[in-house]
């Protein structure tokens, strides 16, 4: 075992938790109030190939491999936490098309995402299918050298801005392999995109319905064999759940940083109220469950590099890191006091920011069933 | 030990129940929305006789007791939290310190319209160094002849920017500490007074909380609340009730988030099945309900000990810290329990849990009312 980052994770380190802090993060509470997506943002993150972390360099990648990709991640997420899942959608559409891609589309897509000037979404989620993915019903039926989709898709990331978006559809009724995964580009006839949802939180990041009315993909767009949707579908969000437990884990640290610093600052009785033993047990908890979370989220990234089974530790990951992050924003309100509910200070967003996090890439729920499965032996490995 | 509700308790939940189901919870999610201050929900209030629930009907109130008010508390925060922290104040911060602490002549000048609603009262006492340890005040009062020369600044204060009266706190005598405290019943058209503008927040967006700058404003003597150096008495025994109204606000809100999570799980269907038949969902709402029933049973022994005129602050604490606490875990369970739907703007869950969020803050935070009880136990 060895518990530091290498050279290389250093520097990205260093280099992401300095863009993330000068430019990122003292724009945040703008981008909140007017819900605009960071566009500025992401073209910084592609000029410093943040946006192609799992992709090789033979097709435009940087190749960090995912330890590094967590860990900007996260200095990302600190920052801007509608930036930090912007870049955590497209570098999974990116390796999701190494992984699965036929080189001609590896060709086509990896160095125009990489580079960023394509974005990527990945369309899974349905009205009626939401943890139940296999449940999904937007179909995709052949015709000649086609595939004519119809259906919905609702919740999707990056969905307005996505050059190609990752669409999983129904092509077989049989039982096992209904689903297939197509590559979805902007402009195809029947293809539409929904307004804007008003959210919570993550106010800046894009998030829209998409929907397909005869809407026709050339079969050279098929990602992966037909049939092979469901497994494609969930081997990307073992890797993306990496992610977002790495998302979980910047936002709280950011809130947790501000409450720590404003605990010194602050004067009540007399004293800072960081010597009130209440406050102290608040800052502790939050860091050890922090550091846990984050010790989780590195695991899984180094046993997925490693070519290891990684589901469960990443499942593990998710749903530690965004309830414990969760804890910390919570935390770090009360820490401020009054002042934690008003827009002047940013760990009223940061609170609105991480609830997202136990729902989205499966819910925590979903990630239990997940990891007693596996603890069961009935689960994927 | 009786658990039923009296005839007039039953009356009053009844009453604001339909009140609250019909004219404020269709509302709720715009004035969310816009931030508006819902006057005409203010106004249907007062003819209710909501605004002053436990003041005698000779001093403009509904006469009942404070259980009644932590029953109305409920059902119009299930409605709308905003609305009803602006009945809170109303009746806990402004209505009851004249009540206990007035004069009669005071009681019948300033009493009776904000119990009967044609007022709106407010609470003066936090500053901006000066939130938990309220004792710390920094806004001064000066005594010259027949009125007193008041100078400083309060901030978040609720309902400031619509209200006529407030009950504010300075400091008269430095040296003395929380003993040099003493209150005021302001007028606040009085001239030195100017409202802030209204905090941009994070939940209960309709109910407006501003700054009170005061510069050389001068309150005569008879509007002095109580004597000099009895601030600090006056502002702890009005929390004391204050809590139980934010205790019942909070329940409110967590009651509106396993409602709605409850009719939400028996219609949404995965895998097949209505999300109600997962363990996973019936343990959320199992821990909602019975969170919900603990925190009434403490707020109501609260409101019934300060019936009975008994020493309540442990009491009220124990309701206030247990109900916000319960009502921000009721509330993420909520917007969990809707997965995705949860955190958008067209279900109410995520407003409730915005809105729960506040109880744990104002009226004294949840560390204060456990520096509360726990020294109540101590001296024991
Ligand atoms: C901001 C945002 C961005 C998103 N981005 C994307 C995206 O880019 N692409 C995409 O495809 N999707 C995306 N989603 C969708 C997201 O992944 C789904 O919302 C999520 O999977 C949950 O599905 P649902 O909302 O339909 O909730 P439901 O599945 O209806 O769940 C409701 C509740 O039931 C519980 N539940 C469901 N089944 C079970 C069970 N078997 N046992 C126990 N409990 C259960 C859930 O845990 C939850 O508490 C996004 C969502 C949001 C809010
Ligand atoms: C929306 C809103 C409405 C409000 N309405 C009113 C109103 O109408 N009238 C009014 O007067 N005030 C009002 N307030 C003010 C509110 O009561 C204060 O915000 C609250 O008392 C906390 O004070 P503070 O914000 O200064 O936090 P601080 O006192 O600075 O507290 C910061 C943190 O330190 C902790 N802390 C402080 N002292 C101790 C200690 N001794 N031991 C352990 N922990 C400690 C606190 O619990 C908190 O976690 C309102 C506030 C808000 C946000």
């Amino acid at each position: 075992m060895r518990f530091e980052a290498s050279e290389e994770q250093a520097q990205i380190r260093d280099m992401v938790r300095s863009l993330a802090r000068k430019e990122f993060a003292p724009k945040a509470a703008q981008i909140d109030e007017e819900g605009r997506y960071p566009e500025e943002n992401l073209k910084r993150l592609a000029e410093l190939g943040l946006l192609g972390m799992l992709v090789p360099a033979s097709h435009g990648g940087s190749e960090t491999g995912t330890v590094a990709y967590a860990i900007a991640l996260a200095e990302v997420a600190g920052g801007c936490a509608s930036t930090a899942v912007g870049m955590a959608v497209t570098n999974m559409v990116g390796e999701g098309i190494h992984r699965f891609g036929s080189e001609e589309q590896r060709s086509r897509f990896l160095p125009a995402l990489a580079s960023g000037t394509v974005t990527g979404a990945f369309a899974l989620t349905e009205p009626s299918a939401g943890s139940d993915a296999f449940g999904i019903s937007t179909v995709a039926l052949r015709d000649g050298d086609a595939y004519v989709l119809n259906g919905s898709k609702v919740f999707i990331t990056n969905g307005s801005r996505a050059g190609v978006t990752i669409v999983m559809a129904v092509t077989e009724k049989e039982p096992k392999k209904r689903i297939s995964a197509f590559l979805v580009l902007p402009g195809m006839p029947g293809f539409s995109v929904g307004k804007p949802e008003h959210k919570m939180g993550l106010k800046g990041s894009d998030t829209v319905s998409l929907s397909f009315g005869d809407c026709r993909v050339p079969k050279r767009n098929l990602l992966g064999a037909e049939g092979e949707g469901f497994p494609i579908a969930m081997t990307i969000l073992d890797g993306g759940r990496i992610g977002i437990a790495s998302q979980s884990v910047g936002i709280a640290r950011a809130a947790l940083d501000a409450a720590t610093s404003y605990a010194r600052e602050r004067r009540q009785f007399g004293e800072p109220i960081a010597s009130f033993q209440a406050i102290q047990g608040m800052l502790a908890d939050s860091a050890t469950e922090l550091d846990a979370a984050e010790l989780l989220a590195l695991r899984a990234a180094y046993r997925k590099d490693a070519g290891a089974p990684f589901t469960r530790e990443a499942s593990v990951a998710k749903v530690f890191a965004s309830e414990a992050a969760y804890r910390a924003c919570h935390r770090s309100v009360q820490i401020f006091g009054g002042y934690g509910y008003i827009r002047e200070y940013p760990v009223e967003r940061h609170l609105r920011d991480i609830k997202v996090t136990s729902i989205y890439e499966g819910t925590s729920e979903i990630q239990r069933i997940i990891i007693a499965r596996n603890l069961l032996g009935q689960g994927r490995r | 030990m009786v658990f039923d509700l009296t005839e007039e308790q039953r009356m009053i939940q009844e009453m604001t129940r339909n009140f609250a189901q019909k004219e404020v919870l269709p509302k709720a999610a715009e004035l969310d929305e816009t931030g508006r201050f819902p006057e005409e929900l203010v106004r249907q209030m007062a003819e209710l006789g909501l605004m002053g629930v436990a003041v005698p009907e000779g001093y403009g109130g509904a006469g009942m007791d404070n259980i009644c008010y932590a029953i109305a508390m409920e059902e119009i925060s299930r409605a709308c939290a905003s609305t009803a922290v602006i009945l809170s104040v109303n009746n806990s911060l402004a209505c009851d310190p004249i009540l206990k602490f007035g004069s009669e002549e005071q009681k019948k000048k300033v009493l009776v319209p904000l119990a009967s609603g044609r007022h709106l009262g407010c609470f003066g006492l936090t500053e901006p160094g000066a939130g938990s340890d309220a004792g710390s005040q920094k806004t001064t009062a000066v005594r010259n002849g027949d009125h007193y020369v008041v100078n400083g600044t309060k901030n978040f204060i609720t309902n400031a920017p619509q209200a006529d009266t407030c009950i504010l706190f300075t400091m008269t005598d430095k040296e003395k500490k929380h003993k040099g405290i003493t209150s005021f019943i302001l007028d606040m058209k009085t001239d030195g007074v100017t409202v802030g503008k209204n905090e941009k927040k994070m939940g209960i967006t309709a109910s407006a909380t501003a700054s009170i700058i005061l510069e050389d404003v001068r309150i005569p003597v008879e509007n002095r609340l109580a004597n000099e150096g009895d601030g600090f008495k006056v502002a702890m025994h009005t929390l004391d009730g204050g809590r139980i109204g934010i205790a019942s606000q909070a329940i409110g809100i967590a009651r509106a988030s396993l409602e709605d999570a409850l009719a939400y799980a028996k219609e949404r269907k995965q895998f097949g099945q209505p999300i109600a038949n997962f363990q996973a969902i019936q343990w959320m709402l199992a821990d909602m309900a019975t969170e919900i029933d603990a925190a009434r049973l403490l707020t109501y022994r609260a409101a019934w000990l300060k019936d009975r005129n008994v020493r309540h602050s442990k009491e009220s604490s124990m309701a206030k810290l247990y109900a916000s606490e319960a009502a921000m875990r009721a509330s993420v369970k909520g917007i969990q329990i809707h997965g995705g739907y949860g955190y958008i703007k067209e279900y109410p869950a995520e407003r409730h849990f915005r809105d729960a969020k506040i109880t744990e803050i104002y009226e004294g935070t949840s560390e204060i009312q456990r520096l509360v009880i726990a020294s109540a136990l101590l001296k024991d």
